[in-house]
């Protein structure tokens, strides 16, 4: 019984706070609604028995949302409210409506047809992330390198694109003085001219 | 319940255990101000505050009455909501936190207690096999706080305390993760309880894993923020960074936090580096853990008296191109050497 009421006030939260994730025009709250949305969605993995999945997704989301918070930061300012532009909230909302209909009747077709089978059912006495190990390196062995590969790619690129003057420090080094510093024979001549 | 038999962890057990962490934590986090006023004055040849009661003992008390009936002040264009809950999610997570970490050894309440009698008490109040990742996460999430605080308030200083945050973040969290995956990779466990047994009879983690436990300790600080990285809200820079515009109790619970999650680093770097719960030659078991926590308390006021802040690119050129290489390095010659 505590697991049905945990699933439903886990199920609950999450949709009102990935609806207004969605709907709020307000960036702080957009974000933090992400944020406590993601860290409910663990709470579904550790209902389950996946205590390892569900403190990953903690950590990995926690981390992931702070990093779009540097960026709302940057672009926005985040106690004033956004103006959108909607060119056609009808059309939107119709889409929006049938894609989240087929998902469900995706996803329920399989409980309907009672067709649902675990392929790596839960062993008695090993630890979630021995069991999440032991599948993620065998049968999973080569997506799972492939994940790794692109990850080294998109740390590279990230390298290259910011990495262009690394070794140059804005405060340290007397070059950066150089550049802030005003020649005083420019100022005369701007005297001058005016 | 049955004596003879190991006792069961009941709801009742888990619930007193909750309110013991709550009730103690808050209070050693309370008086924490004073003992840490009280040891940088001694450092720095001061005497601290001597004023209120003998040796300046009620200064908490003082202070308590002070936070409670200031003004709780919300600037006018601030996020009014935002900035409300912003000082609950420091100290709610760094609760949180504590609920998964071994604080005392378990116990049963006396029989003639009412109501509560026979009630074994768990050192865990919850005892999951991923203890050290939920931990780290949650302490991870209290940065929330700051975050939020400063992004909420409208004000210039708070923003750039939020932004400090956020890098901060970003860059310590690879490193306590990293240097406390040595360990994990030598016990092979994620579970308190296992780090603990594991040092039943060998030696002490430390001996095996320094530099893991160095690198540990220094991130833990900048989880913590506390003095040689506490950008976030560093007086001289940025006014008060993310607490400028709080006041009152709001302001109180972002130090209750900061010291609740002080002594959850103290408790990890205890029960993984140091030896656990365990018996040290004639000392009991408990009286250990409290000595070494307390220990790690002290340590961070005596770095703190002894250290200077850092600048922001210093910090990250300590995270990135040191710490971070160190404890890759590490994890390396640890797999090595499991591996022969």
């Amino acid at each position: 019984m505590y697991e049905s009421i945990a699933f439903y006030v886990f199920a609950i939260s999450t949709t009102i706070l990935f609806l207004i994730t969605v709907m709020s025009k307000n960036v702080l709250y957009a974000m933090t609604a992400l944020a406590a949305g993601m860290v409910m969605i663990s709470g579904f993995f550790f209902l389950l028995g996946a205590d390892f999945l569900g403190v990953v997704q903690l950590v990995v989301y926690v981390g992931a949302v702070m990093a779009l918070y540097a960026f709302g930061m940057m672009f926005f300012d985040a106690t004033k409210d956004i103006k959108e532009k909607h060119q056609n909230p009808a059309l939107v909302f119709l889409l929006g409506g049938l894609m989240a209909l087929v998902f469900v009747v995706m996803f329920s077709a399989p409980i309907i047809g009672d067709n649902i089978k675990a392929f790596y059912p839960v062993i008695e006495g090993v630890g979630n992330a021995q069991a999440v190990g032991m599948v993620l390196f065998t049968k999973y062995l080569v997506p799972f390198e492939v994940a790794g590969l692109l990850l080294l790619v998109a740390m590279i690129a990230g390298i290259i694109l910011a990495g262009k003057k690394m070794d140059y420090s804005l405060t340290e080094s007397e070059a950066a003085d150089e550049e802030m510093k005003i020649e005083p024979n420019s100022i005369e001549i701007q005297k001058g001219d005016a | 319940m049955d004596a003879t038999m190991l006792p069961e962890v009941t709801a009742a057990g888990v619930i007193v255990k909750a309110v013991i962490i709550l009730a103690v934590i808050a209070a050693i986090a309370g008086f924490g101000t004073y003992i840490e006023r009280k040891i940088l004055a001694f450092m720095q040849r001061r005497l601290g505050p001597t004023h209120v009661g003998p040796f300046g003992l009620l200064q908490l008390a003082a202070d308590g009455i002070k936070l409670f009936t200031k003004e709780d002040i919300i600037p006018q264009h601030a996020n009014k909501f935002i900035f409300a809950i912003a000082p609950v999610i420091t100290a709610a997570t760094a609760f949180i936190a504590l609920a998964a970490v071994p604080v005392f050894p378990d116990f049963t309440i006396w029989e003639w207690v009412p109501f509560l009698g026979g009630v074994f008490v768990p050192s865990i109040a919850a005892d999951i096999n991923v203890g050290i990742l939920f931990v780290l996460g949650m302490m991870a999430s209290g940065l929330y706080g700051p975050l939020l605080a400063g992004m909420a308030q409208a004000n210039k200083w708070g923003i750039i305390g939020s932004a400090r945050t956020a890098i901060q973040f970003l860059s310590y969290e690879v490193v306590t993760g990293l240097s406390i995956l040595a360990p994990i990779m030598i016990v092979g466990s994620l579970s308190f309880v296992d780090f603990n047994n594991y040092q039943t009879d060998g030696l002490w983690m430390v001996v095996y894993q320094p530099v893991a436990f160095i690198l540990f300790i220094i991130a833990g600080f900048a989880e913590t923020n506390r003095t040689p990285f506490d950008l976030l809200e560093h007086e001289a820079e940025i006014i008060s960074g993310y607490v400028t515009e709080y006041s009152g109790m709001r302001w109180g619970l972002f130090f209750i936090g900061e010291y609740a999650n002080m002594i959850t680093i103290g408790i990890i770097a205890s029960v993984v580096f140091l030896g656990g719960y365990n018996d040290f030659w004639f000392i009991p078991a408990w009286i250990m853990i409290i000595l070494k926590i307390a220990f790690s308390f002290f340590f961070m006021l005596w770095v703190r008296a002894s250290w200077p802040h850092v600048r922001p690119d210093q910090l990250m050129w300590l995270c990135w191109k040191v710490l971070m290489p160190l404890a890759v390095i590490n994890i390396l010659i640890t797999g090595l050497v499991i591996m022969i």
